[in-house]
């Protein structure tokens, strides 16, 4: 430890000033102590110890039908796939909370052009927001005439989810081609890399979900998705209406907040085509 | 089915952790037995080996017995990385997760047998993966087990091109493994226990898979958007990390990312050993767990305020002093509920008939070690003290009294304890006790000086100290360091041959051998499929031993209320 605490000059500075001794800490060390000592004393906490045997009549499972027909017993009167679709959607969300946060890092910050306001247009992209948003509609009806055992229209609306599905993702496709064109890749600057990594993953999540779904609308046809297990379905139903969700996300933080961006100070502005 | 699974999966990853556990020690003994001064047997052997086919690889990496520094880069980057993902995470959150959950929660397999075998076989593809990296040129990632950009993200720093390719996508596999896991994990906790099984009525060990389930869900997706953006800046040509090319980047969103993820991480890495300690302690001190609710409360805040502490860990990477205050108070806040658990293992062990069992050693060991590396901690925690001791051996001391100290005494305690249950027999005792004293002792003697030589300024991470003046003093402290870590890993060696020589050769042992009251002991040994001949009702808690009045120290959770104290078998 160095000894020269006090500097070489009378002002002190050269060395290292460390500040002076105090009793403060170990006195309010103490105070902490005794108060604390107190409230355990005077305030009575309470814990029960479990040991309640009626509660084992009580708190018995909850008996719900499984897909294949059986009863089984659960704690929650959930059952286990809803639980899963709702736990691996919480962690969907922290992985798409990172390519927003980071995009929303890099706003601004791009050196080179294009720039958001030289290629982003919103009326399309409204368009095709709109028939996502659409597509969540079908699915609610689908999943409804599923659960009614109307295979019919269950079939049609599944295919329905899929063709709009599909219209958006060729919404995606010629946006992408589009950029390319006017010069934005990912490998162009900061905005190129963030948007394309983001609505390149959520293309990704949507064209997964249109192959899930194609494959249900095939199920109800064959008649392996019926009302009775149209849990399948209802799954399939939180993961596309999750993917809605995070599209809106997305669209109003790149669209609706951060086109306008042009050149931030410092950077080489862009001459478009 | 995997309760077996379990303890065959606890076979696998005991293999894999192993096999890695010399290099690290091998690395710090060649450097402070180096130049060749000092001629051992140790650089008798490698000039034996030197003139072999592995000649080419040596006089690359070690000419003359001695470790290069890039090599040396990789060795403690691989040792992390190993020991992180591949070592406790699998044998804490798989092995034990897959074994104890069904069995405690008293029911027949988990939620989702078949995504319970995806999660497996990824683990063991991204173990390949991982393994692969060693083999291929240019050798495995050499940018610490922390990966910062830009040194990983661009291949000219390192010299290591595949290999930091593949330890991204391994360890991107490996978050997949783990977030299926987790979800199977949530969901048959919450879904799936037996009538009378109440959230309160969980033991703690289950009560930290499923917190430590959570964070695992919510954690590895952050890693896994690093891991792809750092695969992008080294394939595909991005800048995510990169400051000086063109598309413009910042280093700086590594370190949030990753330690945003990290800091959780470090959370699931000690948490079920203290669900273990918890369940040690309470069996061999025949007493209740003291405050077994706050217990619960303060595993839960740990694992909350886990997510607001990153920045702690990047108090050197220019941040404001007002933000780093901000961390440090959180931090320093985390600290209460531990003490409130620590405290709690006290007020179980006072006054209680304490069983000088292995796995009670272990136990202990796990709260006086862990104890420990939380004092480093609080000096960790302030921003002005962590300038000086930040990279240094002071962080190495903490990291390894926490996660050896606390993580690994709660494995190894774990499976002496566990072992009857998965394989009808005990462990041999008096191995197990030399394991554990040998260990204990050495242990101490490795990671102790490591706090000595971190205040004194040694930097973390560099191959050979005795280039700089002011660090030479230390070069007697480094090679008792040295030789304690060999003695710590050879010994390692008898838990080995004592779990493997136990399993044919031990003493028998009946269905609860250590008068246990949670439900998997009410389970036949070894466990058949189904787990239970019939599945038990849930009476009381985990933890009525030494109940007044009754007849019996122990009351198993099946047990009905005034039935006659029977043992239960």
């Amino acid at each position: 430890m160095p000894t020269n605490t006090h500097g070489d000059d009378e002002h002190g500075h050269g060395g290292i000033h460390l500040p002076d001794m105090s009793y403060y800490p170990i006195i309010l060390a103490a105070g902490l102590t005794i108060i604390g000592a107190g409230l355990m004393t005077i305030v009575p906490i309470r814990f029960p110890n479990g040991k309640r045997p009626e509660l084992a009549a009580a708190t018995g499972t909850y008996e719900i039908k499984s897909e294949h027909g059986e009863v089984i017993n659960t704690s929650t009167g959930l059952s286990n796939k809803k639980l899963l679709m709702w736990s691996f959607l919480g962690s969907d969300v922290m992985f798409f909370g990172s390519f927003i946060a980071t995009y929303l890092v890099y706003r601004n910050r791009s050196l080179v052009g294009p720039y958001p306001a030289d290629v982003l247009e919103i009326p399309i992209t409204s368009v095709s927001t709109f028939v996502l948003l659409m597509s969540s509609l079908a699915m609610v009806l689908a999943l409804s005439y599923i659960q009614q055992g109307r295979q019919k229209m269950g079939t049609f609306w599944i295919f329905s989810v899929v063709v709009l599905g599909a219209i958006f993702l060729l919404f995606q496709v010629y946006e992408f081609n589009h950029f390319g064109q006017l010069g934005l890749t990912p490998r162009t600057n900061l905005f190129g890399t963030t948007f394309f990594i983001l609505t390149g993953l959520h293309g990704a999540h949507v064209t997964l979900g249109v192959i899930w779904l194609i494959f249900l609308g095939f199920g109800s046809i064959k008649g392996s998705l019926r009302a009775d297990n149209a849990i399948d379905l209802e799954i399939a139903g939180l993961y596309w209406h999750f993917v809605d969700i995070v599209w809106i996300v997305i669209f109003t933080v790149i669209y609706l907040i951060s086109a306008r961006d042009v050149a931030p100070p410092g950077s080489v502005p862009f001459v478009g085509h | 089915m995997f309760f077996v699974g379990g303890g065959l999966a606890l076979l696998f990853r005991w293999q894999l952790a192993y096999p890695e556990k010399p290099l690290p020690i091998i690395g710090a003994s060649q450097q402070y037995l180096d130049e060749g001064e000092v001629v051992t047997g140790a650089d008798r052997m490698w000039e034996k080996i030197y003139e072999s086919e592995q000649e080419e690889w040596l006089e690359v990496n070690m000419p003359s017995g001695v470790v290069e520094p890039a090599f040396y880069n990789m060795l403690f980057t691989m040792h992390a990385t190993i020991m992180v993902f591949f070592v406790v995470v699998p044998i804490l959150v798989g092995a034990f997760g897959n074994f104890l959950i069904p069995l405690m929660i008293g029911t027949r397999d988990m939620a989702f047998p078949l995504l319970n075998m995806i999660s497996f076989w990824l683990a063991v593809l991204a173990a390949i993966i991982m393994t692969v990296g060693f083999f291929v040129p240019g050798g495995h990632a050499a940018a610490g087990w922390t990966g910062y950009a830009p040194l990983s993200s661009d291949p000219q720093w390192t010299g290591v091109d595949w290999g930091q390719n593949l330890w991204a996508i391994s360890l991107l596999i490996q978050g997949f493994s783990s977030m299926v896991g987790s979800i199977n994990y949530i969901t048959t906790i919450i879904n799936m226990r037996a009538p009378g099984m109440t959230f309160f009525r969980l033991p703690l060990v289950i009560w930290s898979l499923f917190i430590v389930a959570i964070l695992l869900l919510l954690a590895f997706p952050v890693l896994s958007s690093a891991l792809a953006l750092l695969i992008f800046d080294r394939l595909a040509g991005t800048t995510f990390f990169s400051a000086t090319a063109e598309g413009g980047g910042d280093p700086l969103l590594w370190q949030h990312l990753f330690w945003f993820f990290g800091h959780p991480e470090v959370y699931v890495l000690i948490l079920p050993g203290m669900g273990i300690a918890s369940e040690l302690i309470a069996v061999f001190s025949r007493k209740p767990i003291f405050g077994y609710r706050s217990m619960v409360y303060a595993m839960i805040s740990i694992a909350f305020l886990g997510w607001i502490v990153w920045g702690h860990h990047m108090f050197q990477s220019g941040m404001q002093p007002g933000l780093g205050s901000v961390f440090m108070t959180t931090t320093m806040l985390i600290a209460v509920p531990s003490a409130i658990k620590t405290f709690n293992w006290l007020g179980t062990m006072f006054r209680g008939s304490i069983r000088f069992t292995a796995p009670m050693l272990h136990g202990i060991a796990f709260v006086s070690m862990f104890v420990i590396g939380g004092l480093s901690g609080i000096y960790m925690a302030n921003t002005p003290v962590d300038i000086f001791i930040h990279d240094t051996y002071y962080i190495v001391a903490h990291i390894h009294y926490v996660v050896f100290g606390g993580s690994l005494f709660a494995i190894f305690g774990g499976i002496v304890f566990w072992f009857p249950k998965m394989y009808g027999r005990y462990m041999n005792d008096v191995l197990a006790k030399i394991h554990f004293w040998l260990t204990f002792i050495a242990f101490n003697c490795t990671f102790f000086p490591m706090h000595i030589l971190g205040v004194g300024g040694h930097m973390r991470r560099i191959s050979n100290p005795m280039q700089y003046e002011f660090l030479q003093g230390f070069e007697g402290m480094n090679i008792f360091i040295s030789m304690s870590a060999f003695t710590l890993g050879f010994a390692q060696l008898i838990l080995v041959f004592n779990f493997f020589w136990s399993m044919y050769r031990g003493k028998v042992a009946e269905q609860n051998p250590w008068q246990v009251n949670t439900l998997e002991w009410e389970a036949p040994t070894p466990v058949p499929h189904g787990n239970f001949v019939q599945i038990p009702t849930v009476y009381r808690g985990p933890y009525e031993y030494s109940v007044p009045g009754e007849e019996s120290d122990w009351i198993s959770q099946a047990q009905p209320e005034h039935a006659p104290a029977t043992s239960g078998d």
